[in-house]
């Protein structure tokens, strides 16, 4: 089953373009990694599907329905959810806070509610607070809520937003370089994690990563860009021996140099 | 190791910094304007305060940077520094003579240096003792650093006890008789008036009562910090106020909020409303910029549609400066009108604004601000609003039929509609509501990324913010009776964006703390009048370089703390066990 698949998707800064009639079919429950060398357009293309960005070509359908230039919080709402390549916690509130504002899709409560302290509204906020802290223990951040997002060690910052993107209960998570800055124990942790997600929880992952031990670890398929166009995709095995890939990443003529491993 | 040696930069540059604020404070006419006004009657005047406050701070700041736990360093700094700050102000002295530096420095003039030099003939004569005070009080500066940290608190509390007292003792003198009063006692209140104060400012006796009783009890809730500090520390069960000590609290400082008025008098009484009224603006304008980050210069607006609103629905004489006819409506009937219609403008200004950010919002909520300004003063509204010569004869508020005229009566009014701002911000803040507006405030892409309405939250926040301002607009129009153009200028927004600064940005005690200081103190201190903006420019200053966060910064919450303790606790057996 295909979960999302966007289609010629083309999306232009003045006459830079920065993605290029890329077409993609994410299956349901798999992990799908997008790589490419800095500036390929990876980015720029999860900002197309989660609406921070319209592109200016093609059609992004998610779950059936078309979502191509939909505000983004209604794309959120719809169950697309990200972190950052730079992490974008909310710094000044704690970590609780942060996956309480993920959770902003799942309530309902009015703002008169809270005001006039309601049990309907109480008790939706006694849901979230458990739930938050249910989401933090998944993450292995108990004991940290209270902390300021910005106090968090590097680590748990990442951790934090994966928290905070899963808390909206999404069907597709999108993680641009989750293990960014980490060192290769942390890596390998984060790796598993992901995997966990999937496994756990059922939810499709696309995925940004230039760790290529990452990226052949756990995709289940792969798409390569490069100048913003889709070069190649297949399974990691298929990549590896891809030339075209090899050149993108080495320069012309290292491709004659790899062996095929 | 160079810690050992004695920091003789740090003197000359403390020592010369001391120098500086003396001069400084000398020549602005602080020391030369309040020579009759004591603190401790016939022993300090205010003027001469102000010198030993100067030298005592420079002594302690010295003794800071030289002492490096040793009495001799820290003694030679505070009175070296103190010594050279005083240098410079002799050579003011000696300088004005010759110099004739009145001609450029107003307050250079005979009568500072007769505070200065004690009024002694000829005036050299008064250098030994002005020196001689100055090494005594950065001496004794120096010293109190070296105590140990509590006691040198307590100390510091008590100094600063006696000069605020001293300062405000006209008004505190007033209240003690009004409490007094209230219990029909006046005789103890005339004896213990006697003990603490003079004609002028504190008794001797009164100072010296004041100093030790603050030290005392400084010292004691020190004492008893560290004792809860340690029984939590040794894992006792936690220490919780009793419940019959709490609700004792909640009754003393409810009849201390009713009996306010009587206690202060209409003059205190006076101030407290203009704080309130301004403390509930604070609370509207601490949701737009401090939760929802939305940087609004044109608040000022929003006050004045609520206090025209009222006016043109209440005043009584429409019909003789205007076109318009009387409607006659009630306090009570108008000021919900006046409320929603601030928040129908509210959500005008929002709606063009939505996509600006920092700023560029600031430019235009700015122009807006000024455009309202500029609409009531105009002659083309004229027919209308009455122009410059403003609205008269506005309704005042009654309630079960009587009348509220006075700021003793309008005060439950005004504490009232500030105690429910305050409410509803607290609601507010610790509910989806709240949190949109905050994430909005870290990052506003991200937040529209995790599903928040960015439109409905930005508005949200413009219509409750304007409506608070609305609200303190209307019972501003019912206090004057009266209002006129003139009354809603920017300085009201910039007043307003300061105290919730100065209080700490997005805290709510920090709102009331900020409009106390910065709305509430220069009331108090009338006859600082001329040095107020001074004041208040030094104190802003002085407060973003030591302590930007404000007074009372907002604190994160505890919100994952409740059940990790009782999680917590219930694990400890087990690990016990194994």
């Amino acid at each position: 089953m295909t979960i999302l698949s966007a289609k010629h998707v083309t999306k232009r800064f003045g006459g830079l373009v920065a993605v290029n009639d890329v077409s993609v079919e994410i299956a349901e429950q798999s992990i799908f990694s997008v790589i490419g060398p800095n500036g390929a357009g990876k980015t720029t293309f999860f900002n197309c599907i989660t609406g921070f960005y319209t592109p200016e070509e093609g059609d992004i359908i998610f779950r059936g329905e078309h979502i191509r230039g939909i505000p983004a919080d209604h794309i959120t709402r719809q169950g697309i959810s990200r972190t950052y390549q730079n992490i974008r916690l909310f710094a000044n509130m704690t970590a609780i806070e942060n996956i309480l504002v993920g959770q902003e899709p799942q309530l309902k409560s009015h703002w008169l509610g809270a005001i006039f302290n309601t049990p309907g509204t109480r008790r939706e906020e006694e849901y979230a607070h458990k739930e938050a802290r249910r989401m933090l223990r998944f993450v292995s951040l108990r004991g940290m809520g209270d902390h300021l997002a910005k106090n968090l060690p590097y680590g748990a910052q990442r951790r934090l937003e994966i928290a905070r993107a899963l808390a909206s209960r999404p069907k597709l998570l999108l993680l641009d370089e989750p293990t960014a800055g980490m060192n290769p124990n942390e890596t390998a942790e984060m790796t598993d994690f992901i995997k966990m997600i999937r496994d756990e929880l059922g939810i499709t992952i696309l995925l940004i990563e230039h760790d290529m031990r990452v990226v052949m670890g756990i995709s289940d398929w792969i798409t390569v860009l490069d100048y913003g166009a889709k070069i190649a995709e297949g399974n990691p095995e298929e990549i590896r021996r891809n030339p075209r890939v090899i050149e993108a990443y080495l320069g012309t003529g290292a491709a004659g140099l790899a062996k095929p491993a | 190791m160079k810690a050992q040696t004695f920091d003789v930069k740090s003197v000359f540059k403390l020592g010369g910094l001391g120098g500086f604020t003396l001069l400084y404070l000398s020549l602005v006419g602080l020391v030369s304007n309040f020579v009759t006004r004591d603190v401790i009657s016939k022993t300090m005047s205010l003027s001469f305060a102000f010198v030993i406050i100067t030298t005592f701070l420079f002594g302690y700041l010295t003794a800071r940077r030289t002492s490096r736990r040793n009495w001799f360093y820290a003694v030679g700094g505070g009175v070296m520094s103190g010594a050279i700050g005083i240098a410079c102000l002799i050579i003011l002295v000696l300088l004005t003579a010759p110099l004739n530096l009145q001609a450029v420095f107003v307050n250079a003039s005979p009568a500072l240096i007769k505070v200065l030099t004690f009024g002694k003939e000829p005036f050299t004569a008064g250098l030994l003792p002005l020196t001689g005070w100055a090494v005594v009080s950065s001496l004794t500066g120096a010293m109190v650093y070296m105590l140990p940290p509590n006691i040198r608190r307590a100390v510091i509390a008590g100094v600063v006890a006696v000069i605020a007292i001293g300062t405000l003792a006209q008004l505190l003198s007033d209240v003690v008789e009004n409490i007094f009063a209230l219990l029909g006692n006046k005789r103890a209140s005339g004896a213990l008036l006697k003990i603490f104060f003079a004609k002028k400012g504190l008794s001797v006796s009164g100072a010296a009562i004041i100093f030790v009783l603050t030290i005392l009890v400084s010292a004691f809730s020190a004492w008893r910090k560290q004792i809860v500090a340690a029984k939590e520390q040794s894992g006792a069960a936690q220490t919780q106020t009793p419940k019959e000590i709490k609700i004792a609290v909640w009754i003393v400082s409810l009849l201390v909020i009713l009996l306010l008025p009587n206690i202060f008098g209409s003059y205190l009484s006076e101030i407290v409303v203009t704080v309130a009224i301004y403390t509930l603006m604070g609370f509207g304008l601490n949701i737009v910029v401090g939760f929802a980050g939305l940087l609004d210069l044109g608040y000022v607006a929003f006050f004045a549609i609520g206090a025209y609103t009222m006016a043109l629905l209440t005043s009584n004489q429409m019909g003789q400066t205007t076109e318009l006819v009387n409607t006659g409506l009630s306090f009570w009937a108008a000021l919900p009108i006046s409320i929603g219609v601030a928040v129908l403008w509210g959500i005008i200004l929002g709606v063009p604004v939505l996509r600006m950010r920092g700023d560029y919002l600031a430019i235009v909520t700015l122009g807006f601000g000024e455009i309202i300004r500029v609409l009531a003063l105009s002659n083309f509204l004229q027919p209308k609003i009455g122009g410059a010569q403003g609205i008269l004869g506005i309704a005042k508020p009654v309630v079960f039929g009587y009348e509220l005229v006075s700021s003793q009566q309008l005060y439950y009014l005004v504490v009232a509609a500030a105690l429910l701002a305050a409410y509803v911000s607290w609601r507010m803040r610790d509910s989806r509501a709240g949190r949109s507006w905050m994430a909005m405030r870290e990052d506003e892409d991200v937040a529209e990324a995790m599903g928040i309405n960015l439109i409905k939250t930005k508005l949200l926040a413009f219509a409750t913010g304007a409506a608070f301002s609305g609200f303190a607009g209307a019972i501003f129009a019912a206090k004057l009776g009266s209002i006129y153009p003139a009354s809603f200028n920017l300085l009201v927004s910039i007043n307003v964006l300061s105290l919730i600064i100065v209080g700490g940005i997005g805290s709510l005690p920090g709102v009331v703390i900020g409009a106390v200081a910065l709305v509430g103190l220069p009331e108090l201190l009338r006859e600082f009048s001329e040095f107020r903006m001074l004041i208040f420019g030094a104190l802003l200053v002085g407060m973003m370089l030591f302590k930007p966060e404000g007074f009372w910064p907002a604190a994160a919450q505890k919100r994952e703390l409740h059940e990790f303790e009782s999680e917590e606790v219930e694990a400890h057996p087990a690990s016990e066990a194994a």
